[in-house]
């Protein structure tokens, strides 16, 4: 059995506080088959341990009656799931394709260079973990950054550079459609199914995701008429609050646009220009 | 004539806080729930068919059909399983859907589980969007708290419980055989078939698997009937649908529309390409479907349609580039996307796509030879048809489209030993002026 075990990795030996056992074991009840659970297990191993530890690993299989062999083959086949010690802020930048082309390399190569690490690598304070990122669902909000997994829309350098800064020096962040940022491990809790109180916080949508909708509302446009269960289409009562709450976020929506490049021309995004953005 | 623009699962996401139940009921929700116990399973199944709702999550399959594979009366338990992976590059549609109105989905979740007769159903939601998950984690607990699941709801004595299942990073946990893998606590690969899903899903027993938006549909279909929906997009690809609007134009984001509604038609509701340039490609539903160009502004944006074209609806990420935009460049990033994610299960995906990337990145650098295109094509003819699952043949298709279309490009780099795009031209925040 080979576990690709590095010892200087494992600072905590032993076992997992009592705690976490019962949540793992607490896992495995919300399936019909208790190894459906791995995935969540090792999230709250990461919650817990800010990685996942061979201790980790041992729990997991110990309490599904597997290898540690299978977990860990399991945990090296998911990217989410990280062997090296994560920092407080997992910072992500999408440099898939449309993301790429429209400034993620840019933004990836500036921060690269502005917190000193590689891909996948931590802030010598600990604080904060770049990775580059495949397609995050977000391309209408390109380029897209994600902060321990919340979305952080229509960045540029700059405010790619403001963000980690505020990150490092614990002033409060929130995403840009989501909640205020938590830490990495407390992320990772949420995704092992133990929710905190942030559902309610941030809006419905950002201004992208409401776009069309918009324009319908102010064309008039609507599906056809169905049978009206109570106020399903049209005519609900706060219907035209809505649309002008949606003229609003349009509104919006186009000054980003437009803002967006003068708000770097002169500044730092000029450098961009210099044919930092080839290289790659 | 239907409008334009047809919000029906959008519709509510400019309201208060359309994500809780409360809200989600002022509109009307959880009404369908009632409508379709009253009917009973079969007529549910019916009532869909008759819609001819198709999956929203690629392939276009109807939904009612697949519904109808599942054997009934065969004493084993049923499950329904709903993929929000949602990670195809292009595609965000399903993430917005379920941020604003998750409710939506769970009451897709609740009448489709009672229509196949599940006992127990799942979201698996890719891990890396923390808020979505949230909001259905409360959407799912709310709902249990107001007796929309759990046991006997709505009086009608059907059980069933709902997990929110949270991925870990695997863009090929969304084929839905390597998704039924992971969410057995396995590593995510594709499984053989036959046997089918419907026969021997999860854990071995009779499972549907559908797109968030296919579920998300079916409250509406059952309100208000199956002529309503047929009333909305072609004939045979009914309905309206989520299209997202994303790079190069000047209002990027989702618009629902019937489907059919062309590039054209949608550019100029998004304000058109970005000020100053042209449309060059575009993808149709994300990056396993091939690249189009300005020729195909007008193609019926519906299976047929875009199938016709000699590319796929996929899941209507539109996708758009200007003339800016290198598009060497853009198919070497998909192709290393597709080396990253292959599973390595088997060999002409495992090795094809390392050596699609050796070849094209030479090709970038402008140090390759013309030579270096056939090999391209060999190796995607290798790919093609004879990988496992169908992340080999997604692989394949934004290098052969952008070889058809493009050429030319490819060979400037060989003439001109280099890209010869400014890629800082491209970027939003590009400097005033540049040009390519
Ligand atoms: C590599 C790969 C990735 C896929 N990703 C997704 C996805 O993220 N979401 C999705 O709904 N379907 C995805 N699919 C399609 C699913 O296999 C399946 O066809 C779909 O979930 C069925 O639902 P539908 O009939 O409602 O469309 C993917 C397919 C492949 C081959
Ligand atoms: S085609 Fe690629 S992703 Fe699919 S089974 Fe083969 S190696 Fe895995
Ligand atoms: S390409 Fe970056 S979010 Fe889709």
């Amino acid at each position: 059995m080979t576990l690709n075990h590095d010892p200087a990795l494992d600072a905590g030996s032993g076992r997992l506080p009592e705690e976490t056992l019962r949540e793992l074991r607490a896992i495995g009840a919300r399936y019909p088959q208790a190894r459906s659970a791995l995935l969540p297990m090792l999230h709250l191993v990461q919650s817990v341990e800010g990685r996942v530890t061979s201790r980790g690993i041992e729990a997991c299989a110990d309490i599904l009656g597997i290898s540690a062999a299978e977990v860990s083959g399991v945990a090296t086949f998911y990217t989410m799931y990280k062997r090296r010690p994560v920092g407080d802020y997992h910072v992500g930048v999408c440099t898939n394709t449309l993301c790429a082309v429209m400034g993620g390399d840019e933004i990836f190569e500036r921060l690269k260079g502005h917190l000193d690490v590689g891909n996948d690598e931590t802030t010598d304070d600990g604080k904060v973990t770049l990775e580059h990122l495949e397609c995050n669902a977000a391309c209408d909000y390109a380029p897209v950054m994600m902060v321990n997994w919340e979305f952080m829309d229509n960045m540029t350098p700059q405010s790619a550079t403001q963000l980690v800064d505020d990150l490092r020096a614990g002033t409060e962040v929130r995403s840009t459609r989501g909640a205020r940022i938590c830490t990495w491990r407390e992320a990772e809790r949420v995704l092992a199914g133990f929710p905190d109180d942030r559902a309610d916080e941030g809006p419905a949508a950002g201004p992208a995701s409401l776009v069309g909708l918009g324009i319908a509302r102010e064309r008039g446009w609507k599906a056809p008429e169905g049978r009206t269960a109570a106020g399903t289409t049209s005519g609900t009562p706060g219907a035209t609050a809505a649309a002008e709450q949606a003229d609003t976020s349009r509104a919006e929506s186009e000054t980003k646009v437009e803002q967006s490049p003068t708000d770097t021309v002169g500044g730092k995004g000029d450098e961009t220009s210099t044919g930092e953005g080839k290289k790659r | 004539m239907t409008d334009m623009l047809t919000p029906v699962l959008s519709d509510n996401w400019d309201t208060e806080r359309p994500w809780t139940l409360e809200s989600y009921e002022q509109t009307g929700g959880y009404a369908a729930l009632d409508t379709a116990l009253g009917m009973g399973q079969d007529a549910v199944i019916d009532l869909v068919k008759e819609s001819g709702l198709r999956g929203r999550g690629g392939a276009g399959f109807p939904t009612g059909m697949k519904w109808g594979f599942i054997p009934q009366g065969d004493g084993k338990p049923h499950y329904l399983v709903v993929n929000a992976d949602e990670s195809e590059p292009g595609t965000c549609k399903d993430i917005p859907l379920m941020m604003a109105s998750p409710h939506t989905l769970v009451e897709g979740v609740i009448i489709s589980s009672y229509a196949i007769r599940a006992n127990h159903a799942f979201i698996y939601v890719r891990g890396e969007v923390l808020h979505v998950v949230r909001r259905l984690q409360r959407a799912v607990q709310e709902a249990y708290l107001a007796g929309h699941l759990g046991q006997n709801i709505h009086g009608s004595g059907y059980d069933l419980e709902l997990t929110v299942h949270a991925g870990a990073g695997a863009y090929i946990c969304g084929e839905e055989t390597a998704l039924l893998d992971s969410l057995e606590g396995r590593r995510g690969q594709p499984r053989l078939r036959p046997p089918f899903p419907a026969v021997a899903g999860l854990y071995a027993a009779p499972t549907v698997i559908n797109n968030v938006e296919s579920i998300a549909s079916v409250p509406c279909i059952v309100r208000n009937g199956a002529e309503w929906f047929g009333s909305m997009g072609t004939e045979k690809s009914k309905g309206m649908t989520l299209y997202s609007l994303s790079g190069h134009v000047k209002r990027p984001g989702q618009y629902e529309a019937p489907l059919g509604i062309t590039l054209r038609q949608l550019l100029d509701l998004a304000g058109g390409v970005r000020e100053g340039h042209e449309l060059k490609f575009w993808t149709p539903g994300g990056s396993s479907t091939p690249i189009l160009t300005a020729e195909h502004l007008d193609v019926p944006l519906d299976y047929e349609g875009v199938g016709a074209a000699g590319s796929m609806l996929g899941t209507k990420a539109l996708q758009i580039f200007d003339e800016t935009t290198c598009v060497v460049r853009a198919v070497l990033r998909w192709t290393e996307f597709y080396k990253h994610e292959s599973c390595g299960k088997c060999t002409p995906c495992r090795e094809g796509t390392w050596w699609l990337v050796q070849t094209l990145a030479r090709l970038e650098q402008g140090k390759g030879s013309e030579q270096d295109l056939e090999n391209l094509l060999d190796t995607c003819d290798n790919i093609l048809g004879r990988s496992f699952c169908a992340l080999g043949d997604g692989a394949t298709s934004p290098i052969t489209s952008s070889i058809q279309h493009f050429r030319d490009e490819y060979v400037r780099h060989l003439t001109e030993g280099g890209c010869p795009f400014d890629h800082a031209a491209s970027t939003l925040f590009a400097p005033a002026g540049a040009t390519a």
